[in-house]
């Protein structure tokens, strides 16, 4: 189950002439100056470019982390721009799993409590939660971890137990922020296969920032920002 | 995030630094344990104060006075042949100038005053059983506003001014003395009284006793019913000198229900007693004093107590101030997870709240414990005398208020440092190392 978004389904996510502007005056800085982008259900977007050409300004938009300057972010076909904060703060907890390059992990927390952070704050039953939690952890093999701290795991676990932390909401789409910058490539490429295997198996969207060529010769489509501006690869 | 959820979690984020909590819950410990002693050594006090009130005062009288004579700056005043006596020694219960027979006139033609009684001083030498030894004789203090008062009564009655029988009301420690077994057995049985006239001739009357009183911070000495001070009083009463009484008790018509007497009677009677250059006070106006002297002393250690308490309170700031600082990645996730700023907030501030409870309620455990042992031993030594005093009283409502009062203050203490928690911005959050 590749990316075959269903025909004249609304894109899950779908940008249109976005900019983010930051400061003014003489420290006026353009991070995006016009990007219009639609990622389809299913799909893996590879979002490429050198540091500070706006590629992880455009994710932040995105993932409704940032507002934009100017334009427009659509979730199916909703707009989320204007959306009121609260409802912002819903779609990001419901819809959007999070992976980092630095795992942002809770050191003094259990590895199942790191696991059922979104669920805590989207208000799930501490039962609920726990079982839930476990069921993320187990399908990335680390259910026997779960009382361990989460400073006592490796590089490899770590990301694992973030990519369980993303997976544990059920979410439509997965953003992953150089994913694979902090590990050896073994370990890189173990994580790799389990985020392509949650979009084959599970159908989930996948958005990766990234400068690594191999990972983005593996996504579906890739995009490649410079200055703010798409110049490879079709927005659409 | 479930409100069960943000006040567990900010629970155990209060003690994620343990030792950091700890000093910030022990400045908060030294002003709550303060405010507690404070707090309980003025309700012991007032409360009783309230009690001695009680036992002196019957609600419905005024101790009346003549007016001091506010006139200072117009020279020596004139002499009047039926003018007001002076006192020859100082007395504490009026002011230096006496009550002559037309004050006593006046009073009674007020509207509103239903019985005026003067006061009178008699001195009586010794007290007996009756029929006991001369060496068995015990000197015996009179009281002499105890016909219009009310003893605090162990056993007994208080005194009957309507009868005719002459009456006397004892202190406890006069039980043993006079050879009766326990206060209960005294009641009713006959003393013997010794007394000079104003003849300088011993004199002796018997009296019965009425009741056995406890010895009261205000009421001390023993009281005597009218029937026997006007015995006595006619017997000292040195021949040709003019009625002079120190102060006199106006009885009070009551306009209530059930013929109580009101403040607004009291009011009255008072502003009719100004305008005939007298002074009326109820026993609570007097004491009233007294307890506005106590406050002003527990205002001021409270006042301690409080500084104590702010300086904490900068500790409370310091302490989430960093706490928001280590924990920035982590709101930062916990907002980009969707956590709205309002719960943000609520997590931080209830961190503090969370210190405030426990320095709070820590401090106030402790100043009840260490407070009743103190308070005990000194009721058993130093403030033996005061019987029915506890020097520090832990009412649940004041050290209830104490730990509110403080817990909000650690609130308020956490606002700065919520909202800067709530108001940081999720990606910048993420970026900071």
């Amino acid at each position: 189950m590749t990316s075959a978004p269903a025909p004249g389904a609304p894109p899950v996510l779908s940008a249109q002439a976005l900019t983010k502007t930051y400061g003014t005056g003489q420290s006026r800085f353009d991070a995006l100056k016009g990007v219009s982008i639609d990622v389809h259900r299913g799909e893996s977007l590879a979002i490429v470019g050198k540091s500070g050409s706006g590629k992880s300004t455009l994710m932040h938009l995105l993932a409704l982390l940032d507002r934009p300057t100017t334009g427009a972010v659509e979730i199916d076909g909703e707009d989320a721009a204007s959306a009121p904060a609260k409802r912002i703060n819903h779609l990001r907890n419901d819809r959007f799993g999070f992976v980092f390059q630095q795992f942002f992990l809770t050191a003094q927390q259990s590895v199942l409590e790191n696991v059922t952070l979104p669920l805590l704050v989207a208000g799930v039953p501490p039962r609920e939660r726990a079982r839930r939690g476990m069921a993320a952890l187990d399908s990335l093999g680390l259910a026997d971890k779960a009382r361990n701290r989460a400073n006592d795991l490796s590089g490899g676990q770590k990301q694992r137990v973030v990519i369980a932390r993303a997976l544990v909401n059920e979410p439509d789409v997965i953003f992953a922020d150089e994913p694979t910058g902090n590990l050896d490539t073994a370990t890189g490429t173990q994580v790799e296969d389990i985020l392509f295997g949650l979009q084959r198996e599970r159908g989930i969207t996948l958005v990766v920032v990234t400068h690594d060529e191999d990972l983005a010769e593996r996504c579906d489509r890739r995009v490649t920002i410079a200055d703010g501006l798409i110049t490879d690869g079709a927005g659409r | 995030m479930r409100t069960a959820d943000v006040i567990g979690n900010a629970a155990r984020n209060a003690f994620r630094s343990r030792l950091r909590t700890t000093l910030t819950v022990l400045s908060l410990f030294v002003g709550a344990f303060t405010l507690t002693l404070t707090t309980a050594l003025g309700a012991g006090v007032n409360e009783y104060v309230a009690t001695q009130v009680a036992t002196v005062s019957t609600g419905d009288a005024l101790l009346v006075a003549p007016a001091v004579a506010s006139e200072t700056t117009e020279g020596p005043t004139p002499f009047e042949a039926d003018g007001r006596q002076q006192a020859t020694q100082p007395n504490p219960l009026g002011s230096g100038t006496l009550l002559n027979a037309a004050d006593l006139e006046t009073m009674r033609g007020l509207d509103g005053v239903d019985l005026v009684e003067p006061v009178r001083m008699i001195t009586l030498d010794w007290v007996a059983a009756d029929g006991a030894d001369e060496d068995a004789r015990f000197e015996l203090d009179i009281n002499p506003s105890s016909s219009l008062g009310r003893s605090d009564l162990v056993a007994g009655d208080q005194l009957d001014n309507g009868t005719d029988a002459a009456q006397v009301v004892l202190q406890e420690d006069y039980v043993a003395a006079l050879g009766f077994d326990d206060a209960e057995s005294a009641i009713g049985e006959t003393v013997e009284l010794g007394y000079t006239d104003a003849a300088q001739a011993e004199q002796t009357i018997e009296a019965e006793v009425a009741g056995i009183a406890r010895t009261s911070l205000f009421a001390a000495g023993a009281g005597t019913n009218e029937s026997l001070t006007d015995a006595v009083t006619e017997a000292q009463a040195i021949p040709g000198q003019p009625e002079a009484y120190v102060l006199a008790v106006a009885h009070l018509d009551g306009t209530g229900p059930d013929g109580a007497v009101t403040d607004q009677d009291v009011d009255d009677v008072k502003a009719l007693l100004a305008d005939a250059d007298l002074t009326g006070q109820t026993v609570e106006d007097q004491l009233g004093v007294i307890q506005t002297v106590i406050n002003g002393i527990i205002g001021v250690l409270s006042a301690f107590s409080v500084i104590a308490l702010l300086a904490a309170s900068f500790g409370i700031v310091n302490t989430l101030l960093m706490s928001v600082q280590e924990r920035t990645r982590e709101i930062g996730l916990m907002k980009a997870m969707g956590m709205s700023d309002g719960r943000v907030f609520s997590l931080f501030s209830l961190e503090a709240v969370v210190i405030g409870f426990l320095g709070s309620a820590i401090g106030a455990a402790v100043a009840i414990g260490l407070g009743t042992v103190i308070s005990s031993a000194l009721a058993a030594g130093p403030l033996a005398d005061l019987p029915g005093l506890t020097i520090l009283l832990f009412d649940p409502v004041n050290v209830l208020l104490v730990i509110v009062v403080i817990m909000l203050v650690a609130f308020l203490s956490g606002v700065l440092p919520a909202r800067r928690a709530a108001r940081q911005d999720p990606i910048d959050s993420l970026r900071y190392e």
